[in-house]
This record gives C-alpha cells, structure tokens and sequence, in this order.
C-alpha cells in the first residue's frame, strides 16, 4: 500500500486547520450536529468529559505569529507573555465567537488572572477556571479533582449538553485512549526514524488535532502514520538529536521549528500540544470512568512544570525521556516571561549536567519574526553535539 | 502688547508660543533641545518673540490697507532676508569659535586655519543664495543648515589639501555648541530687521516706518508655563510647571475643538490622551518605560539605513506590499533589519512594516486609555511623518471606521499652546476673570 | 515619644525574632520558612516552630540596597532575568550566605511549608529551595476562588491537607505532638491583633485621613503578615497602635512619612498592587510631595482579607486556618478584586486609585489594565497605571514614575476645577 502522494495533501488540509483563526472546522460541526463547542487554554483538560456530553472540546494555543495584535496588547504589559494577548485578540474580533465557553486549567497566574478578564469580557459565555489539585492522594487532591470535574460537568449540561452518562464517559475514554496511542506511536516513530517524521510536520497534524472531533482526529494521524511509515524517499541526514522542552504553553512560530530541523538538529522529543500526551498511558475503561480519568490525572500524568513534583526528584523524567528519545543534547526553549518553565529551568539544566548531556537555551515569544540568532545558536549546538559523539 | 508663553522642553526639540490676551496665537518658535535646556528655552521664546513681531508687523501692515497678496510678499522678503541676517551673524559666531578650536592645535593648526578659513569663506559668499527667493532650505536649524554645507566643503577640504576629514569635522562638532549657546542663536529682531529692510531697499516706505512702530512695541510678558519631558529644569517657578499630559490635551483641544482622542507620538514617549469638549483630561496612558515605538526609535533606524530621519516616510510611502514586523525593539531592530535585507526584502517595505508596528503600538496604548471618540488628533514629531500617518490611517480605518483624523501642520506646537493657554488661563483666573473655554 | 511607641516596639519584637533565629542552631529551635499570604503562623507556633519569611527577607534585603547583587548572583546561576525577584534575591542571599535583615545569619530550614496561596511561583521557589536545603516540605494547595466564593469542596480539600499532611509533617519535623488547645489559643490571640488592625486600616475613612494605608500601612501590618500572628506581642503591639492613630485622628492630625508630618492632604486615593522596595521612601515622597494620601489599598489585604470580616475563630480551628487561606487578596478572582477596589474608592471617598503594577508578580499584575478599566467604569474615578518592580532596582526608573505621577495629579487637579468652572 502507498500513500505517500497523499501526503501533501494531508498536510495542506493540517495546515488549513491550524491556520483558521475563525475555526471554520468547528462551525462547521456545529452547523452539522446543533452540539456546544467549548474550547481549552493549555495545556490539559479531560476532553473525554465533554465528548461524553456530546461537546466538542477546541483546544486554543494562542494566535501563531500572523495575527496583528492591537485589542490584545492593551491588557497585557510588555513583562508578560504573548498567549493571553492573542487570545484576547481572538476573542475580541469575534474570530471564536463559535466557542460557547472556554476553559483555563489552572497552570499559572497569568492563565487563571485571563479566566477573570474573560469572566467579565464574555459574560453570556461558559467561563471555567479548571484548579486542579497539586495533592496527589486520592482521598484529598482526588476527591477536590472530582468534585472539580463534576461541577464542569454540571455546568455544560446547564447549557443544553447532554447530561452526564458514566457509560458514554467510559466510551470516551476508549476513544480517546486511541488517540494518545496514536499521538505515542508518531512520537515513538520520530525517535526511531526522525527523518520521517519531520517535527515541524507533526507539529501541524497535532494542532489540527485540537480543532477537529475526537473521531477525525483518529482518522487523520492514522491517515499520516500511514503516510510517513511508506515515505520512503525520506532518507536520514547527520543531524544531531535533540529533545526540546519548555514550550508546552505559549507555542513557538512554526518558522521557529523549521529553523531548528534546518539548522541540524532533529528533534525526537518535545513539549508541544501535550493535551493528548498528558496522560501517559491507557486509561482504564472498567469501573467508575470519573474516577479513572481522576486516578490517572494523580498517578499517571507527566512531570509537568505546572505540577508540584511531590514524590520523586525534580528533573527525573527528564532524563528518562532523554535517555528513552535517544537525544545526544536538550534544548529549553521556553517562551519569554513564562513562569512555570522559566522557573523550572535551573532545576532542570542541573539535572541534565548530571548526566554530562549538552543543552542551551533560548527564548521565544509565539510572534517572534527573527531566527538569525537561534539558527546560529542551535546550528552550533548541532555541530558541536555531532563533533563531540565522532570524537 | 501683552502676552502668555508657553514652553515645551522636548527631548528632541523646545518649542515655544506666544498668545495674546485673546488667545490668538501670535508667535511661535523651535530650537534643538541640546544639552543645555536653559538655552534651549531662551533660544525658543525669542524665536517666538521674534515671530510675534512679524505678526505684529502684519497686522501693523494690513491696517495700511494692503492686499493679502502684497502683504505676503513683503513679509515673507523680509523674513527671509531677516533670517539671512540672522544666518550670517551666526556664521559670524561660528567662524570665530572654529578658529579659536584650530588655534589650540598644536600640530596642523596653521593648515586646519586655512581650511577653515576657506570652507567659512566659502558660505559666507553663499548666504544670499541660500535664502535668494523661492530657495528651498531642508531645514531652519542653523546647526542642520551650516552643518550640512560645512561636511560638504569639509570632504573637498580634506581630498584637495591634505587636511584630516575628521579633526575638520572635530572642529565644527565642538565649535557650534557655543553658537547655540551664544545670543546670537537667539536672533535680535531690531539689528537683523534694520539690516534686512535696508537690503530689501525698503528704509524710507511704509514697510519701513511700520518696521520701526513694531520693533519699539513693548511685549509685556504676563504668564508663563513650562511643561515637557524636561520640564522640571525649566527656569520656571514650580506653579508654572504642568504636566504635558495636560497641556497636550489643551493645546489639541484648542487647535481642534471637537478632539476627543489625542495620540502624540514624540521623540522619547507615546501618550494618548482622553479630553473632554473643555479640553480637560479624563484620562490617559503612556508607553511604559522601554522607548520601542517612540520617534527615538525611527532615528535608531534611519541611522541603521543611513537615511535621513525625514526620509524614512517618504521612502517607506513607496511600498505597496509592507512586510509584517512584530517587534519595535529598539535592541533588536538592528539585526531584523540587517537579516531582512539580506534576505532580500525591499528598503521600502521594511520600512513600511516598521512604521506599522509603531502605529499598532499606538493603538494598543489608545486602546489602553480608553479607546477612540471622535474626533481624533494626531500631534507630536512622527506626526509630520507621511508613512505613519499613512498607517495610521489605514488602521483608524479598519478597527474604528470613518474618523475625523486631525493633523495640524503645527501639531509639533500642541504642548506648547496648551501650555500658553494654561498660562492665560491661570492669570484670568487671578485677575477675577472667567477661565478660558 | 508616645508616636513611636508602635514602632519602637515592632523594632524589639523583630530584634528579638532574629536574635531567637540566629541563636537556632545553638538552642536547638526549629524553624520553617514559610510565605505571607496564607501563612499556617499560629500552626507553627504551636508546634515551637520558629517562622522565616523568605519574601520579607527579599523586601527588607531591597531597603537595604542589597537585591541588584543578590539577583545578579542569582542570574549567574542561570535564572531567568524574566522572572520574579523575589525568588531571585532570596536565592541570591543564600548563596550570599544567608545574612538576613538584622546581619545575623539565618539558619537552614526543618521544614518548608509551602501554604501555596495566591501565586503560582511559590510553589517553584520552594521547590528550588528543596533542591538547596534537602529538608521535608509541608504542601499545601490553597485552590482559587474563581467565583468570589469558598465552596465547602474547597475548604474541605485544604482542610483535610492539613489534618492529614501537614501536621503530620510539622509532627515529624518538631518531635511535639499536635496540640489543639494550644493552636486555639495562638488563635484567639489572633482574632484580637485582627480587629485592631482592621479599626488602624478603617481610620482612613477620616478626613484628613491619620494613616497612610499604603506605605504607612506597609509598615502596621508588618507583625501580623509574618511570624507575630497569634502573639501576646502582636496583640499589644496593635492596642498601641490602635491608641496611637486615635490620637492622631482626636487632633485632626494626617499621616507621618519619613520626613515627617505630611502637610495638607490634597488628594485621596485607592492604591493597587505591591510598593517597590528598592526606592520605598522616594516612591512615598512622589506621593506625600503632592499631598497625595492613600486611604486604602490592596497590598495590605494579601496576609488576609480581615477588613471583609474574616476572623480567626477558634472554636474551628482547621476550617478558620481554611478559609484564611483560601480569602486571602491574590486568591481572588479578577471580578472580586475590581468589585473590591470600586467599593474601597466609594467607602473611602477616594478621588482616584492608582495601580502600581510590578514586573516580577504575574499574580497581582497580570490583568491589571483590565482592573484599572473596569474600575474606572464602576466607580467613575480617574486610575493611573504606574509600572515598577518588586526589589530590582533596575526597574524602578524615578524619572518616568514621577512623571505619570505628577500627570495624574495635575489631571485630578484640573477636573476638580474644571467641575467647579
């Protein structure tokens, strides 16, 4: 079977869908199915939950590098981030009006302080602040979880969403089961033949992902494992591999991650679009599935820097996930004033030092419209990672 | 006559403007900031006074029963064989102190002397064309003016005899602080008038006996205000000192009543400003405190181009396809700049894209303070910039619809009228009179 | 001096706390560090912890002109130049030796209790600090209030974490079993500092108002925002006070500023968001040179929102420690917070407020323009937007703050008169 010709078309109609700011994809399902359509800030919310209730979960990250900021600008000072001024932006020139709500997990001050402003900007709008516990016991931080979810729940069934249905939640959960399987076979199939797998055409797929219905979405990445298992013409180059981390909010320019794939590096590991990743393996379909989803976000989620890392030592994961990804250095790559991996990150370079792994470290802003200097910089690190391992 | 001033020490430039009691503007008048801001205050207000006196003069003139057609043409002869005057004197200054610099060389002195002498020689003979009728100067400052022909003779100085560019340059650089710190700097209406009807043979006329009625008016100062970024060393008394903010406010107000929304975009700040239909402020927001976006940052750029800073608009006017550019970062403009042209990107769209961001910085800082009423007015130094006004415009247009945007050809004065007006205002008050509205 | 009483006496009991910190290591103390807003103080002291407040170290390591190269210090060892200060000069310290306030050395924690309240970056400071320090840490999640209410979810969650992990932990750490009755007692000594301090803060109302509830203020709520709640000292310290402003308000006295007694009050005013440290009293000065008072602000409510009726309550001691947590000002979501700063300029008759927004602290400042418009909508008063930052200096540019200052002012001035034109 060949489907490599397929493959530019695949990734045109990604690309499309990343694209639309106006989130054509969604008004259409609506227009077809008459559903709620909510979406969800960064990085990670229950999407199985409200595809139970028959809503369809858009996930935003911001507005890419082309969206003239001037709304947006006018709520943020020049020391924060980009991602809450786009989304302003958004949302003020009615570009996602579709959305009926939107939901800002709780990841950092700057997220939860824009679920104020949207409180008061979009008041006929479901606007959840999702605090999720940073007590991981199942009795304490479980219980205030659950309870959490229960509310959201509630809450879109108060705006014309089915009610909750445990045996729809348990269908959900199967589904999307499938699709982190799915998003973990590309990563898996990246970090064996990165050469086939670009980044920088992943990347695309996985944000299309967030706009389209759990179902398509399925259908999409197995349509592209397809495609790149059977490209053959992709013919490996010497490249360094590296893993990136720090990007798993404010998302970089696409440009940003062609520059690095240009500038040598392949990247076989990263922090981006985590929503399907979050939780790291299956979760359980029998029992209680509120409690699966619960017991998985407490005992099986990534170290991610938004988390409290309670049990367990601070840089840990990292350097499983640079040992299992085969990375030969790290990249941090955190977007400018971004607190959680900004903070995080002396931590985390003194944990890469352990283990004599070479890294830097740069920063981004999702607009940043100039390379010259990272394609130096990661050029160099490239260059250097392939003089060190010949040597 | 009795009159108010008021005083806009700018970062960039001082301005100056003199109202009568009625509120009518009767002079006005601009220098470069330099160093010194107590001369750079004195150098404005004369040059103010100065062109009072020309108001006068014509007021002195219509009263005669001229044509507005005369009466433009006599007035602007004079003017322009006063500031010829008022050229020379300065050259004068000039040459003295370019001697004087050369004189303490130890080694070259005497061969520096000669050049010196020769390049000062050489604009002195070309005064009378430099302001011959319909001549066009591209500046008013005598540092731009004397400067700019100075450079020139300079270079063929230093091919022809062996003199060093630089130390020539040196010369200058040093040698015309003092001639803007000099009187000379701040003209002398009686002397230069005196001089300029005699050359325009108009001694003996009505020209010449309203000349004489109008030098030896007394101009009673009755009120001052001083405002702008270096309003603080003013040599005024605290009272008199307001806030720009304010007098930004008036002064739009002033020149265009219906203004509701100021943007002044000047050499180290942006402001926008709220007024109410008194001109009173109701609110307002400034750029905080990194100078991206400012008029500073276009100097940084047209020095990056080696262009002229009032060439950037006209150039960037030539685009009709602007690149995007998302940061105004004076730190990083640079090197944008450098990797956009090495990619092959056109002056003038990058430039264009540049003068966007600006605009769109703006707005965001509009949109902060409030947002937009008509009617709108755009003041400050990069208002006389076509390429901003131009993206202005196109961005008023897209987010706020049809607007009544106001541009004066004087808008660079808005500080300094308010300020005037503040003055008029605080003395009415004192004398038991109504405040202006 | 009658005045200085207070004073003089916050001085002592600062003295003495550091004289017990220093002496630790010898007499075998325990101590915890610990943050201000949500801080378990009166927890603490039943188990004889001794508390050390990591972001007063920073504030008072900024007034005595320390932080530039305790945060140089700290960029060297790879932290961000974009991230908070606080966490950067405290970290500078420590490498620095760990001098505190007073000159004397600060021991090392038993215990990190991390009573994550309000801000996001506490949670990261303590983890750094873990890395440094190897010692137990105490987690408590503080959930935020969205809404503008406690849910009893919430309260339940925070509850629960304290009975079944805290004070274990602060069991373990301190070698002394948990003891109710003494924690009750620590809080009803609480609840009595608590009114004083609200009937100081509410003196404002006065016209002119006795106090400065800003900068003044920084220095009233001083005891009770670090490790002096639920003291007999606290409780003295804020009758004294407490008689003190009485006194002042009886002769129709304003505030006292470090250079003395301010003159005519000209302007009332509402301030948002943390002071800067770095040039403290020449920011007060910007103010108090203009006859600018502060009648009330918010900086002063993030050890606890007590002028809203929060009390201490000792008959329920884990769910009063609950809901002190979960009330206090940077748990509050943007709503809240503008609903509070409108009520604030009507009940204090303010004719502005200003906001000073700090680079370092994305709790407080992220959303503050939306604040300042939003209030300005409600309560029809004029606000001003000043930036700073917490304690780098090199965010604090005086010339372009007394600018928007003096603007401001002139602009309050001016539609005063332009209303009586």
């Amino acid at each position: 079977m060949t489907r490599a010709p397929d493959l530019p078309a695949l990734f045109d109609r990604a690309d499309g869908l990343y694209r639309d700011y106006k989130l054509g994809a969604v008004r259409a399902w609506k227009a077809r199915t008459g559903g709620l359509a909510i979406g969800y800030m960064p990085i990670y919310i229950p999407c199985e939950l409200l595809h139970a209730q028959g809503v369809l979960p858009v996930g935003l990250m911001g507005a890419r590098d082309d969206l003239e900021i001037i709304k947006g600008d006018a709520y943020y000072q020049s020391y924060i981030c980009h991602i809450p001024r786009s989304t302003i932006e958004l949302g003020l020139n009615g570009n996602i009006d579709c959305l009926d709500g939107l939901i800002f997990p709780a990841i950092c001050d700057v997220i939860r302080n824009l679920s104020g402003i949207w409180q008061t900007l979009f008041p006929d709008k479901l606007v959840r602040y999702l605090d999720v516990p940073q007590n991981f016991s199942p009795d304490i931080g479980g219980r205030f979880y659950r309870h959490e979810l229960e509310t959201l729940c509630a809450e879109m069934a108060g705006r014309g969403a089915r009610p909750y249905d445990p045996e729809a939640l348990s269908a959900s959960i199967a589904l999307y089961n499938r699709l982190r399987r799915l998003v973990r076979d590309l990563y898996a199939l990246r970090q064996e033949a990165p050469w086939k797998v670009p980044t920088s055409e992943l990347y695309i797929m996985l944000r299309a992902t967030l706009v389209l219905p759990v179902e398509e979405a399925i259908d999409l990445l197995e349509e592209y494992h397809a495609c790149v298992e059977a490209a053959d013409d992709r013919q490996p180059l010497d490249q360094a591999r590296v893993l990136l981390t720090g990007s798993f909010c404010e998302q970089p320019p696409i440009g940003l991650i062609r520059t690095l794939e240009r500038s040598g590096c392949y990247i076989v590991d990263d922090d981006f679009v985590q929503v399907h990743r979050w939780i790291k393996s299956d979760i359980p379909v029998e029992g209680d599935p509120l409690n699966n989803l619960v017991q998985a976000f407490l005992s099986d989620a990534i170290a991610s820097s938004t988390r409290y890392i309670d049990q367990g030592v601070k840089g840990a994961e990292l350097l499983d996930r640079v040992r299992i990804s085969g990375a030969e250095g790290v990249l941090f790559c955190a977007p400018s004033f971004c607190d959680p991996a900004l903070l995080d990150q002396p931590m985390m370079v003194r944990a890469v030092e352990t283990t004599k792994t070479p890294w830097t470290a740069f920063k981004y802003s999702e607009n940043t419209g100039q390379f010259q200097v990272i394609r130096e910089q990661a050029g160099t690190f490239a260059d250097s990672i392939k003089l060190w391992s010949e040597a | 006559m009795k009159y108010t001033i008021g005083i806009d020490l700018g970062s960039t430039t001082t301005k100056a403007v003199v109202l009568n009691e009625d509120s009518v503007v009767m002079g006005r008048g601009i220098t470069n900031s330099r160093s010194n801001y107590e001369v750079a205050c004195q150098v404005a207000m004369s040059e103010a006074l100065i062109n009072t006196r020309f108001s006068l003069l014509r007021n002195e003139l219509k009263s005669e029963g001229l044509s507005e057609v005369e009466l433009d043409r006599w007035v602007s002869e004079l003017e322009r064989r006063f500031r010829a005057e008022q050229y020379r004197s300065q050259l004068t200054v000039l040459t003295r102190e370019l001697n004087r610099f050369a004189g303490r060389m130890l080694i070259g002195g005497a061969a520096l002397r000669a050049a010196v002498g020769r390049i000062t020689g050489l604009m002195a003979a070309e005064v009378e064309d430099l302001y011959a009728e319909g001549t066009r100067r591209k500046s008013d400052f005598f540092r731009d003016l004397a400067g700019g022909r100075y450079m020139k003779l300079a270079e063929t100085e230093s091919r022809g005899h062996g003199v060093g560019y630089d130390q020539v340059v040196g010369l200058f650089d040093k040698s015309i602080l003092d001639v803007e710190n000099s009187a000379e700097a701040a003209g002398r209406f009686k002397d230069h008038m005196a001089a300029a009807v005699c050359a325009a043979g108009a001694a003996d006329g009505v020209l010449g006996q309203a000349v004489s009625r109008v030098a030896s008016r007394e101009l009673e100062q009755i009120g001052s205000v001083g405002t702008g970024y270096g309003r603080q060393r003013l040599p005024f008394p605290e009272g008199q000192i307001k806030s720009e903010i304010l007098c930004h406010g008036l002064g739009a107000h002033a020149m265009f009543p219906l203004t509701r929304t100021v943007l002044d975009i000047g050499g180290q700040d942006t402001k926008a400003i709220q007024v109410d239909d008194q001109g009173i402020v109701t609110s307002f927001q400034m750029n905080d405190r990194c100078a991206a976006g400012c008029g500073r940052y276009l100097g940084y750029i047209a020095d990056e181009m080696n262009l002229g800073l009032h060439e950037l608009g006209p150039v960037a006017c030539q685009s009709d396809s602007p690149v995007r550019i998302n940061s105004t970062c004076t730190v990083f403009a640079g090197a944008e700049l450098r990797e956009r042209l090495s990619l092959g990107e056109k002056q003038e769209d990058i430039l264009a894209g540049l003068h966007r961001a600006i605009i769109l910085r703006a707005m965001s800082l509009i949109a902060r303070s409030g947002g937009i009423s008509n009617q709108f007015t755009f003041t400050g130094g990069v208002a006389k910039n076509p390429a901003a006004v131009r993206a202005l415009r196109d961005l008023l247009t897209e987010h706020y619809g049809d607007l009544d945007i106001n541009i004066s050809d004087d808008s660079i004065y808005t500080g300094a009228l308010g300020a005037a007006l503040f003055a008029l205002r605080d003395r009415r008050r004192s004398a038991g009179a109504p405040a202006i509205h | 001096m009658s005045k200085d009483q207070s004073q003089v006496r916050q001085k002592d009991m600062i003295a003495r706390h550091f004289d017990r910190l220093a002496a630790a290591p010898d007499t075998g103390d325990k101590t915890a560090y610990t943050f201000v807003p949500g801080n378990l103080t009166e927890l603490l002291l039943s188990f004889d912890l001794l508390p050390v407040l990591p972001e007063i170290n920073s504030l008072q390591s900024a007034m005595r002109g320390k932080t530039a190269e305790y945060i140089a210090l700290a960029e060297k060892f790879g932290h961000s130049e974009d991230v908070c200060t606080y966490v950067k000069s405290d970290i500078g310290m420590m490498k620095s030796g760990n001098i505190g306030p007073t000159g004397q050395r600060l021991p090392d924690p038993d215990v990190l209790l991390l009573s994550y309240t309000g801000c996001f970056t506490f949670l990261k400071w303590f983890e750094l600090l873990r890395e440094e320090y190897h010692c137990p840490v105490a987690m408590l999640h503080v959930p935020y209030q969205p809404d503008g209410r406690v849910t009893p979810s919430m309260r339940d969650y925070v509850v629960k974490q304290l009975r079944d992990e805290v004070i274990p932990t602060l069991e373990r750490v301190s070698g002394r079993a948990y003891d109710e009755d003494r924690l009750k007692a620590h809080l009803a000594l609480a609840a009595q500092a608590e009114d004083d301090l609200v009937w100081v803060l509410q003196s404002a109302k006065h016209r002119p108002s006795p106090i400065d509830a800003y900068f003044g203020a920084v220095y009233y709520v001083g005891p009770i925002f670090s490790a002096f709640r639920g003291t007999q000292a606290a409780v003295e310290y804020y009758r004294a006070l407490r008689s003190e402003i009485d006194e002042r308000i009886r002769e129709g006295k304003g505030p006292v500023t470090p250079d003395g007694e301010m003159g005519q009050e000209r302007f009332r005013v509402v301030v948002e968001g943390p002071p800067n440290w770095t040039s403290f009293r020449q920011f007060w000065k910007m103010f108090s040179d203009e006859g600018a008072v502060a009648v009330a602000s918010t900086y002063t409510k993030v050890g606890g929102m007590y002028d809203l009726g929060f009390r201490h309550d000792p008959s329920r001691p884990l769910e009063t420690l609950a809901e002190y947590c979960l009330g206090c000002y940077t748990n509050l979501g943007l709503p809240t917070r503008i609903n509070l700063l409108a009520q604030y300029i009507k009940e204090y008759e303010a004719d502005g407020f200003l906001i000073n927004s700090v680079k370092s602290c994305n709790s407080f400042s992220a959303g503050q323009l939306h604040i300042m418009r939003e209030v300005e909508r409600i309560s029809g008063r004029p606000g001003g937007f000043i930036e700073s930052d917490l304690v780098d200096p090199r965010y604090f540019s005086a010339a372009n703050i007394k600018n928007r200052l003096e603007s401001y002012f002139q602009m309050l001035e001016q539609k005063r008169m332009g209303g009586a034109a």
